[in-house]
């Protein structure tokens, strides 16, 4: 024989075997071999081996194929039944694997069906609207110079409607601006109001269903309102709502229609809708400036469209980009790109800021749904792992069935149907844990409430069932494979000799996984506890101490200030315009005096009460003078990031300059306030400016003194319901409210503490799986060991030491990532945070060899404690 | 059943077995054609064949002993059968017949 070196494609080899008909096999080859090696000679290697490879590919023929084994199959279809029986009395024989594996998967899985609700549900939001996946919005990315965008769900009204003006290949588009608000006078009831404005092609881009009314004029004419079904009953109890009349802000609106309640799983949701001429008509009048049509006004107008059937979005794209092109001019700083967003994305899609409605953001589904892979995955180990300590056991039953005549085959398929049943069993168990895990989960935030029912079809159950199978077919996989390639004859003559443990690298791999997965999650929670608790006592730069913050829900301020100045507790009084540092922002664009420079300042509007108040700092110059009514604003007072923007100096210089907001307000600076975080601490402080506008007010700051706040507090209710019945009281403290604005860390710590708590669970019930096959299975070498005089101490040790080795290397892989994960990726966005302390780390570390110790210690203990007489007598 | 009749290539594959007697296996037969009729052969094409006159009872095959050769892989040895025999015989008839009617045949005239 030549060329012994050289041999056919292995994989052409295996295809030849996989098809052929085994009584044509061996001919076959060698014919082909014959011709390889010629080939070697004549052509070269590799020609040869493609040959070689092509003539296996020829022969594949309907005389060389194999004939399909439905024999085969049938036995398979047969034998299931005795699988079946076989594998519920293994279980029933090994409760406390079982048990230990049963409940493992089940809390798992439990929290594996919350999740394929959830997707389930959002991924159904918005499919109600007739051609769903034709609407599109228009999102814009605001870049500032060469940082990263930030991107806004909102655009501008100039988009808008450049976009219904100019874009070919739309059926129809609509703009809607957010959000006026009004007392609705009905008669002698009064209610409050609150509806976007949008325009007449509202219902041709959405199929919410109107069910009074003309859906090509009901929005036409200004002042016109259609009303929610649920409104209509509200307001007009036992009426015919159409063409009746609701008087807001001192005007007459007209109901044109009744729209059904927008269903749960539309991302946008409303009780009214205003038609959009009235917001044209009424920002017409105000006339002072067209700032309503600025091109950088995106902060609540959003645009909707549908396309036509045969237009791609990539056109449509291509034309916003170069409208947005035509729109920036060279000077601009700020620069705004319209981009596009499927309707069926928003629910899931990136997260953006302005959100209309609700909208999880596929960060938060990325990580809810890796965190759920990861505990189903720490379960699934300990079955494999557990399976594959026990297989000793179960070597003999292997090797009778394969003498009986079992194929590899079919004893794969039992053990997998084994796995199956325990993942079917759990499943069981997992859907009662989800019903208990459910109203836990949607309570953790209020926008959750408002987004999630986590309510299921029948049909999902099928899913979850399909879920369970696969989980069982993956767990089970392993343990299967390996006990079907046992051979019958060494099985039967020495279980013990089978090189059985040739599979425990991979079994202490695996507690290696689950024990750094458990880590990571402690970790991981105690950074986010950390993080919540440090943005809560962040130095804000003013004091928020005692002051409630009531909203005067449109109420006038004096005559509201007037009220709460007769309760005693109450020191002082300041209004503003919204409550700082809790997430809300509001800005405007500013000019230099000679117009060169400008920038994005964020603004509050105050009276002259609220600077000393809060306890801001006045770095130079004066507070506001006190003024019952501002008649004309005259001066401004600025942070100290403003004056490097704007080039003004330091804050003594800075005085007496000028700055311009819009073309009416040129304004002097007054006063230099020290740098304070008026926003959440994901970012840093940019340009802020106070403005002198009381009589824009919408929340009073009460400041208290009190020794019992609570009392106090209930007192300042009553005054409020006594003065107006038509609002309900909404006011909380300022600690209050930036809890609440920090509540994602909360929910996070939660989230993760949860699963941390899980994972544990699991793990440390795959220790003690472990530590009891341990125990039991070295019980004779234990027993030798005491009567040979070993301490009861030595042992233990010997027993544990093993497993203790395994957690130190989780801890050494688990604390490096997770600090990298939590420093590099997810708090990186963050301009404030924690540092991630040593506690922190070593906490985890702590927890996990407390709880590993005690699993593996309370089995070694009473390996160590038996009694060798009673072991070694049946020697 | 398969039909009896013998086709062309089956009729030469056959008369190839025939003639290489105890050595008729299928890469032998390949070459032998090739050497013969100077016509390229596939071997699949051969197998294929092979199997049609195992199927029609023409031919029938034994294994044989291993050898150093092919990977070690036996060889599939092939003998013509009675049946095998009558329908070569019977075809050659059939050709004699139509020759003997053919008069003055001269190749020159081709």
């Amino acid at each position: 024989m030549k060329n012994n070196s050289v041999h056919p494609p292995k994989w052409a080899n295996r295809f030849l075997e996989w098809y052929c008909k085994p009584e044509l096999f061996e001919d076959l080859q060698g014919d082909l071999y014959e011709y390889f090696e010629r080939n070697i000679e004549t052509k070269g290697r590799r020609r040869a081996r493609l040959n070689y490879t092509l003539d296996v590919i020829k022969f594949f023929k309907p005389y060389t194929v194999k004939k399909l084994e439905i024999l085969g199959q049938l036995t398979q279809f047969i034998m299931f039944k005795n699988y079946f029986k076989t594998s519920i009395r293994s279980i029933g024989r090994n409760k406390l694997f079982s048990a230990i594996n049963v409940l493992g998967l089940a809390i798992s899985m439990s929290v594996c069906l919350l999740m394929i609700t959830m997707f389930s549900e959002v991924k159904n939001y918005d499919r109600f609207h007739a051609d769903y996946d034709r609407i599109h919005r228009v999102t814009n990315a605001q870049k500032y110079l060469e940082n990263e965008p930030n991107l806004f769900a909102s655009t501008s009204v100039l988009a808008g409607r450049r976009l219904k003006a100019e874009v070919p290949g739309i059926e129809a588009a609509t703009i809607i601006t957010r959000s006026f608000r009004a007392d609705a006078k009905v008669g002698d009831n009064t209610f409050p109001f609150n509806a976007p404005w949008v325009d007449n092609d509202f219902f041709k881009v959405f199929s919410f269903n109107l069910l009074r009314g003309d859906a090509n004029e009901a929005l036409a004419e200004p002042y016109s309102v259609v009303l929610t079904d649920e409104t209509a009953e509200k307001f007009f109890p036992d009426q015919d709502p159409m063409d009746q009349t609701i008087l807001m802000n001192d005007q007459n609106y007209r109901v044109t229609g009744v729209v059904e309640k927008p269903p749960f799983n539309s991302h946008f949701k409303f009780s009214a809708l205003i038609s959009y001429t009235t917001y044209e008509q009424e920002e017409r009048k105000r006339e002072e400036n067209d700032w309503w049509l600025n091109w950088h006004n995106m902060w609540s107008n959003y645009a909707y469209f549908k396309l036509d059937e045969n237009t791609s979005i990539d056109q449509v794209q291509a034309r916003l980009t170069s409208i947005a092109d035509d729109e920036t001019s060279p000077q601009d700083q700020t620069k705004i790109i319209l981009g596009t967003q499927p309707l069926t994305n928003i629910m899931s899609g990136p997260d953006m800021s302005n959100q209309i409605g609700e909208s999880i953001g596929n960060q938060a589904l990325w990580i809810l749904g890796v965190l759920a892979f990861v505990v189903i995955l720490s379960a699934a180990f300990n079955y494999t792992n557990l399976s594959i300590a026990r297989s000793l056991r179960r070597a003999k039953e292997v090797g009778v069935r394969k003498v009986v005549g079992a194929t590899k085959k079919q004893v794969f398929t039992q053990f997998t149907i084994e796995a199956c049943i325990i993942s079917v069993c759990s499943l069981i168990i997992a859907y009662l844990l989800f019903f208990v895990l459910k109203p836990l989960f949607l309570n953790l935030s209020p926008e959750m409430q408002r987004s999630l029912k986590l309510e299921h079809e029948p049909i999902m159950l099928v899913y979850f069932l399909l879920f369970a199978i696969g989980v069982g077919i993956s767990a089970g996989f392993i343990p299967s494979l390996f006990l079907s390639k046992l051979r019958a004859i060494q099985v039967l003559k020495d279980a013990s000799s089978t090189r059985l443990f040739s599979k425990i690298n991979l079994r202490k791999v695996l507690i290696v996984v689950q024990f750094t997965l458990s880590l990571a999650f402690i970790i991981s929670a105690s950074i986010a506890n950390r993080q919540f608790k440090y943005a809560l006592n962040f130095d804000l730069g003013f004091d928020t101490e005692n002051v409630l913050n009531v909203s005067l829900a449109g109420n006038d301020p004096y005559l509201t200030k007037a009220i709460f100045e007769q309760i005693p507790e109450i020191t002082d009084i300041s209004l503003s315009s919204h409550v700082l540092s809790t997430g809300s922002r509001y800005a405007n664009r500013a000019k230099s005096e000679d117009g060169l420079d400008s920038a994005t300042v964020y603004l509050s509007q105050i009276d002259h009460k609220y600077i000393p108040l809060m306890g801001h700092q006045l770095l130079a110059g004066t507070n506001f003078v006190k003024k019952d009514k501002v008649e004309k604003e005259e001066t401004v007072i600025v942070n100290e990031t403003i004056l490097n923007k704007f080039k003004l100096g330091t804050p003594e210089e800075a005085i007496g300059k000028v700055l311009k907001f819009g073309p009416e307000s040129s304004l002097i600076v007054q006063g230099v306030v020290k740098n304070f975080h008026y926003a959440t601490l994901d970012s840093e402080i940019e340009c802020f400016a106070f403005r002198h506008q009381p009589q824009n007010a919408e929340i009073l700051n009460l400041k208290i003194m009190s020794d019992n706040i609570l009392n106090t507090r209930q007192k300042i209710e009553a005054a409020w319901l006594e003065f107006d019945d038509v609002h309900e009281f909404r006011g909380s403290f300022y600690d209050e409210r930036i809890e609440a604005a920090y509540s994602e860390f909360e929910v996070m710590f939660t989230i993760v503490g949860f699963l941390a708590f899980i994972t544990i669970t699991i793990s440390a019930l795959g220790l003690l799986g472990m530590g009891v096959y341990t125990a039991e299975t070295r019980l004779k070498e234990i027993s030798i060991r005491k009567v040979l005089g070993a301490s009861e101490g030595s042992l233990i040790t010997l027993l544990s030491r093993g497993f203790m080795w395994l957690l130190l290397i989780a801890s050494l892989i688990a604390i490096p990532s997770t600090y990298y994960l939590f420093d590099s990726v997810l708090l990186s966005d963050q301009a404030h945070r924690a540092d991630i302390g040593a506690l922190e780390l070593l906490l985890g570390v702590i927890v996990i060899f407390v709880i590993g110790f005690m699993t593996i210690g309370s089995q070694t203990w009473k390996a160590a404690k038996s009694n060798p007489a009673q072991t070694l007598r049946t020697e | 059943m398969k039909g009896t009749n013998l086709g062309e290539f089956e009729e030469i594959v056959l008369l190839t077995i025939a003639a290489l007697i105890d050595e008729a296996y299928s890469v032998a037969i390949c070459d032998e054609i090739e050497r013969v009729t100077d016509r390229k052969v596939k071997l699949s094409v051969v197998h294929a064949v092979l199997n049609r006159l195992d199927k029609k009872g023409f031919v029938k095959s034994h294994l044989g002993d291993p050898t150093n050769a092919r990977g070690g892989r036996r060889k599939r040895f092939f003998t013509v059968t009675h049946a095998g025999k009558v329908a070569l015989t019977k075809v050659k008839e059939q050709r004699d017949q139509f020759w003997s009617v053919i008069p003055e045949f001269n190749l020159k005239f081709i």
